[in-house]
């Protein structure tokens, strides 16, 4: 093999080829295609809950509708939430991780390649099993946030709930297991010479994200399991017959649920900070405060849960730590706004689609965040709460952050995955269809809830003035319908007939724009040595079209706020990465169908369960899940002994 | 399996070429306890949340309700001597890893052995204890101290079951010789959850068996 | 609702409430909704009826002048940042032949500003904020009127005690208040989490099972306002509304008195059969009629049933066509109401309607 002493570029014959076929892609190990899974999936499901969240304002056209029943409403709603942030956008910046952390970190693949394949094989079971609830009528009617009692068998008999905890525990265990493998592979797998400092901005955020995936959804899984416990095998975690305090759900649902805003959003701010400076022609700035910055928001996520619970009488003094915890948040979050735009500040801004939406993303989640400070203002949020003020709030976080930011990445890296330029011309059209249809649909909720319509309501009467500003909203939503029908379109037309991208399209500075697009199987032929933060931008300007410096000599380590030294990052590796420049040659692990087959059994483990509470001959086939528990063992054993790995 | 990858495949066993040093496995693992702490300690949180608020018996402790006086129906001195027989395991862990790092396969074999035995006495006192409470009218479904109680307890317990499967697994590998000094990363991992599964039990024993 | 007796003042649109000395800044008058949709005073009022800009109590408009507040210094924020991308867009974009763009990495001073400024408009917010948590979240005064507000699916029962508290009157959907009196509300639920909310009057509470919330204004005019509940609580969650009627203090102690008396006798016999029809049926299995042999407790008090301007969770007004409607089939107005169809025949129907009529 290709294990000489020379950093050699591998053996031709050792660069294997592409396969194709079905079952290429059932057994594929390889990061990329399971990025491309993840990415058409969870665009798959995010035309879903676009669908389901269509169906919630068609039903609120005009008071008093009767388009959809009270319960399917209810299931909508929930489903929108659960379908929108557990089936597509948390997966899609997963699509994201997966494709770009390896190629921006100068990698060959993730640390676990199968386990990666396994989780993006639980996650599609797991949508699956939930999409099913709701394609028979028979979904989640909670409410993502499932307070107690509602959800306890007295007051919801039915399958509805049972579906909420199996299908969030199959789908939050796929997240944990994928974070894990992200984490290590940000930690262990950088190429020589990329120190923690040195890495992509997008890197670092991935890096934040997963370690509050891992810990957060921990949290999350033993709620669902106490809930589950209540409901399949009569304990008394939630019932308040038996003395429990419902709030205790709560409090474990929202420890889970704000860190679970951050893991939505974190990921953003990394595309964005790829974006920005590649189409200023500027590099990032403030660079360290931004890293330091995003760290300080994961971590002061865990210390402001109970602002979704002002209304909930946790006596004067709580509520005034989490308004002020609530407050602090808002700090970092400015200093990471004003710094995208001192990055654009005297750049050469190039208005592509993808910076277009990188620029909005900055309006519209600034917009998000002024209202959130107003929630934190607690007296005020006993008025805003459970309003359409917090639907606003949430959709110009979500959607105005989130989907607007995963819109950006997937115009700036779409050329990266299919070697084809999106069609500026459609992206255009998408991209003024969404903001129109965006404002005019989530703006007006402001007003309705100030003017006293609560949220999660299925209908509301005359009279109220709450007419105009529903019908705006719901053709706002038909807007941003036909504006993501536009983005559909161009993603299937430009993967045929986009215009050839090359391997660098924007004149990028990270690793990724140094390979050919597609990426070759392998990614790098030779793995590269880094030595600065943006590795493409170091050459001669006058040799490399014009593509500037990246000043190395400007790197530091320190981080300032407000001016002052606060502190300074050391690398764990002491300053060194310690991946040797030496090229081992490609070796690439063979495919393995054994995460499908470990990810099937996980979801008989699970999804089985949902029989427990059915009545007569379908009640026994809760035994599958028995089954489950075996093809999961051995799938595991398969697993570990299975040769080349 | 036979595909043109497997052909370019080539292990190199014992080479870490990682940022850190470290292997990407350890590390996982590491990360991995790091989440099974936020699992542990949500169920430790919800089980001290709910403490004394059960509306009718048996408790845990001995309490005086309406006036008379209520048996406690943990048995202390049982626990007492299953938890030692899992710190004492932890010690028999040690030894394994020490004697596959030095390649002395009997040795090793034996205290893997040994560890997993430890994990089964105390699975053992586990079961007792469960049937017993069972047949003392404490279910999961009685009151709010079953259903904490039998939860935080029954998922240490399927981690320590895990744990005797895992070392059981090892021990006939290393029976078989499959196992040599190059491969005690695989003896320190097991070792690195079992340790947890040992601390994570002396941390919930205090809490539920000890502290009234 | 000719037959009632009792005075409420005057039916929405109330009257502005009198000014109280505010600080310049706030600039109360002119909330943004109001700039944006010329809806301001007693217009605002009448075109949005539940919004929480029409303050009548000292709790709605001390919330409403910290709202205000992060309201305009948002917006300050926000027209800064929109007026800097503008800008940016139009002075930075890339012409062919531009000069590469000087590469900085960072200002030190400008980083400082833009950490310091966040955080002083964040402590102008602060201040008030935890002053006010502590306000609004006062002991009761001593003279303070109590009473218990208990959540069902899908409606509200509101209990006050009467002759020193050795009584109870008991009452649903339309809770009755004097003004002038600070009133504490103790809140609990007997079956899932609701949330009690009238804009005008205040913040929102939650009732939770196991525990009693509390929540305290002092309604200043006289009128009705409306209310729901915000907490999502089921099928029916949208249909869980209410009202606030605020009295004058002598129309308060007219209508308690009133109430506290047993249901009218029947005066004629079509009265007596639908009495008789109500108390003999499944009615009685979850209503009470104080006066008559119907004790069940599971389902609003009914005595004075013909008081009020609302039935069904204060979503139908209560006349005979709507309590037909209703005792026809209750869960097809209302999804997963507890109110069983009762199979009555018509007849039946016409009798209890107009025994139900004459409660009054």
């Amino acid at each position: 093999m290709a294990s000489t002493a020379t950093v050699a570029a591998p053996h031709p014959a050792a660069v294997p080829a592409t396969e194709t076929g079905i079952w290429s892609w059932i057994t594929t190990v390889d990061h990329k295609r399971i990025g491309i899974l993840y990415g058409v999936t969870s665009i798959f499901f995010f035309l879903v809950g676009g669908l389901e969240a269509l169906l919630i304002r068609t039903q609120l056209i005009r008071p008093e509708n009767k388009f959809l029943s009270a319960d399917v409403f209810n299931q909508m709603f929930t489903m929108h939430a659960l379908t929108m942030i557990f089936l597509a956008l948390m997966p899609l910046t997963a699509a994201f991780f997966n494709y770009m952390v390896p190629l921006q970190i100068g990698a060959r693949d993730v640390a676990f390649p199968r386990l990666n394949a396994l989780s993006y094989w639980i996650y599609l079971f797991g949508g699956i099993y939930l999409l099913a609830s709701s394609i028979l009528k028979i979904a989640p009617n909670v409410g993502w946030y499932a307070y107690a009692p509602l959800t306890e068998r007295p007051y919801n008999p039915g399958p509805n709930v049972d579906f909420y905890v199996l299908g969030l525990q199959i789908v939050g265990l796929s997240s944990i297991i994928a974070s894990l493998n992200f984490i290590i592979t940000i930690i262990n797998l950088r190429a020589p010479g990329m120190r923690l400092m040195r890495m992509p901005l997008f890197t670092w955020m991935v890096l934040i994200t997963n370690v509050l995936i891992v810990t957060a959804l921990a949290v999350f899984t033993i709620a669902v399991t106490q809930l589950m416990f209540d409901r399949m095998f009569g304990t008394a975690f939630f019932d308040p017959a038996r003395g429990s305090d419902p709030l205790i759900w709560q409090h474990i649902f929202w420890m889970f649920g704000h860190p679970e805003v951050y893991i939505l959003i974190i990921p953003i701010f990394g595309i964005i900070s790829e974006i920005i400076p590649t189409f200023s022609r500027k590099p990032l700035f403030g660079y360290n405060v931004m890293v330091f910055a995003s760290i300080l928001i994961g971590w002061l996520g865990w210390g402001v849960w109970s602002h979704h619970m002002f209304t909930v009488g946790l006596g004067p003094i709580a509520d005034s730590f989490f308004a002020l915890s609530t407050m602090l948040i808002a700090i970092p979050t400015g200093i990471k706004i004003f710094n995208w735009i001192g990055t654009m500040w005297g750049g050469a801004i190039r208005f592509t689609t993808a910076m277009l939406f990188a620029i909005s993303f900055i309006a519209m989640f600034t917009v998000g965040g002024i209202s959130g400070v107003m929630h934190s203002a607690a007296p005020a949020d006993l008025q805003q709460n459970d309003t359409y003020f917090i639907v606003a709030h949430i959709h110009y976080v979500f959607f105005g952050g989130t989907v607007l930011g995963l819109f950006a990445g997937t115009y700036y890296w779409f050329p990266k995955v299919t070697g084809r330029l999106m069609s500026e011309k459609l992206g255009w059209a998408h991209f003024a269809l969404t903001m129109v249809g965006m404002n005019l649909a989530f703006f007006p909720m402001h007003f309705l809830g100030l003017f006293g319509m609560p949220r999660r309501v299925f209908t509301y009467e005359y009279g109220l003035g709450f007419e105009g500003m529903n019908l705006l909203s719901t053709l706002g939503a038909y807007l941003i319908g036909v504006g993501t029908i536009v983005f559909v379109v161009n993603l299937v037309l430009s993967a045929r007939r986009g215009a050839l991208a090359g391997p660098n399209p924007w004149g990028a500075a990270t690793l990724e724009w140094s390979i050919p697009s597609p990426p070759p199987v392998y990614n790098f032929r030779e793995i590269p040595v880094v030595r600065s933060r943006m590795p493409l931008w170091e050459g001669d300007p006058a040799r490399d079209g014009g593509i500037p410096h990246g000043r190395v000599e400007e790197e530091t380590e320190q981080v300032t706020i407000a001016g002052t030294k606060i502190g300074e990052i050391h690398d764990p590796e002491e300053g060194e990465n310690k991946m040797s420049t030496h090229d081992h040659g490609i070796h690439l692990p063979p495919p393995s169908y054994w995460p499908i087959v470990t990810a099937f059994g996980i979801l008989l483990v699970f999804g089985a369960l949902i029989f427990r509470n059915a009545e007569g001959a379908l009640y026994n086939l809760w035994y599958l899940s028995l089954m489950g528990v075996g093809i999961v063992v051995v799938g595991i054993y398969s697993w570990a002994f299975e040769p080349g790995h | 399996m036979s595909t043109a990858n497997a052909a370019v495949h080539a292990a190199h066993p014992g080479h870490l070429d990682t940022s850190t040093g470290l292997d990407s496995r350890k590390m996982a693992f590491w990360t991995f306890i790091g989440s099974e702490c936020l699992l542990f300690g949500s169920l430790i949180a919800t089980y001290l949340a709910n403490k004394g608020k059960s509306t009718v018996g048996p408790y845990p402790h001995e309490m005086v309700v309406d006036g008379k006086h209520v048996e406690g129906i943990l048995n202390i001195p049982l626990t007492s001597f299953s938890t030692f027989i899992l710190l004492m395991s932890s010690v028999a862990m040690v030894l394994a890893l020490n004697y596959t790092q030095r390649g002395i396969r009997s040795k090793a074999t034996l205290w893997l052995f040994l560890t997993a035995f430890g994990g089964s006495i105390f699975l053992g006192c586990q079961v007792y204890e469960f049937t017993h409470f069972w047949h003392e009218g404490l279910t999961l479904q009685t009151n709010l101290f079953g259903s904490t109680f039998y939860l935080l307890t029954g998922f240490h317990g399927a981690h320590v079951t895990v744990g005797v499967i895992y070392l059981l697994t090892l021990t006939t590998l290393s029976a078989r010789g499959r196992i040599g000094p190059e491969k005690a990363l695989n003896v320190e991992i097991a070792g690195l959850y079992w340790h947890f599964v040992d601390v994570i039990w002396i941390v919930i024993f205090p809490l539920v068996y000890l502290i009234k | 609702m000719k037959s009632r007796s009792h005075s409420v003042g005057p039916v929405p649109p109330a009257p502005a409430p009198p000014g109280r000395k505010t600080a310049a800044w706030t600039l109360r008058a002119l909330p943004v909704a109001a700039v944006l949709l010329a809806a301001c005073g007693e217009d605002h009022q009448k075109t949005y009826p539940r919004s929480m800009y029409t303050p009548r109590s000292q709790f709605a408009r001390d919330v409403l002048e910290l709202q205000n507040l992060t309201t305009y210094l948002g917006i300050a924020v926000g027209i800064l940042v929109f007026v800097l991308l503008a800008l940016i867009m139009v002075r930075f974009r890339y012409r062919p032949g531009n000069p590469e763009p000087e590469q900085i990495h960072g200002n030190t001073r400008l980083e400082l500003v833009w950490t310091l400024i966040p955080a002083v408009i964040l402590a102008v917010i602060a201040v008030p904020t935890v002053k006010l948590i502590f306000e609004t979240q006062q002991e009761a005064p001593a003279n303070a009127l109590k009473i218990d507000v208990i959540g069902y699916q899908w409606w509200w029962e509101y209990r006050y005690p009467v002759n020193g508290g050795r009584d109870t009157v008991v009452t649903a959907n339309e809770i009755h208040v004097p003004v002038g009196t600070p009133v504490q509300l103790r809140m609990t639920t007997k079956d899932v989490i609701h949330a009690f909310w009238i804009p005008q009057m205040g913040g929102k509470r939650d009732l939770i099972p196991n525990k009693t919330n509390t929540i305290l204004f002092t309604p200043e005019e006289p009128g009705i306002y409306l209310g729901h509940c915000t907490e999502f609580c089921g099928d029916s969650h949208a249909l869980m509304r209410m009202r606030l009627i605020a009295h004058t203090p002598e129309g308060y102690r007219e209508w308690l008195e009133n109430e506290a008396k047993p249901a009218v006798e029947p005066t004629d016999s079509s009265l007596a059969i639908g009495k008789r029809l109500v108390t003999q049926s499944a009615c009685a299995g979850c209503h009470m009629i104080r006066g008559t042999p119907m004790v069940g407790r599971t389902g609003p008090d009914l005595t004075h049933l013909a008081q009020r301007y609302t039935i069904a969770g204060g979503i139908l007004e209560n006349n005979a066509h709507n309590l037909t409607e209703w005792l026809r089939n209750p869960p097809e107005i209302k999804p997963g109401a507890k109110m069983p169809n009762l199979n009555l025949k018509e007849e039946e129907i016409r009798f209890i309607v107009a025994y139900l009529q004459s409660l009054q």
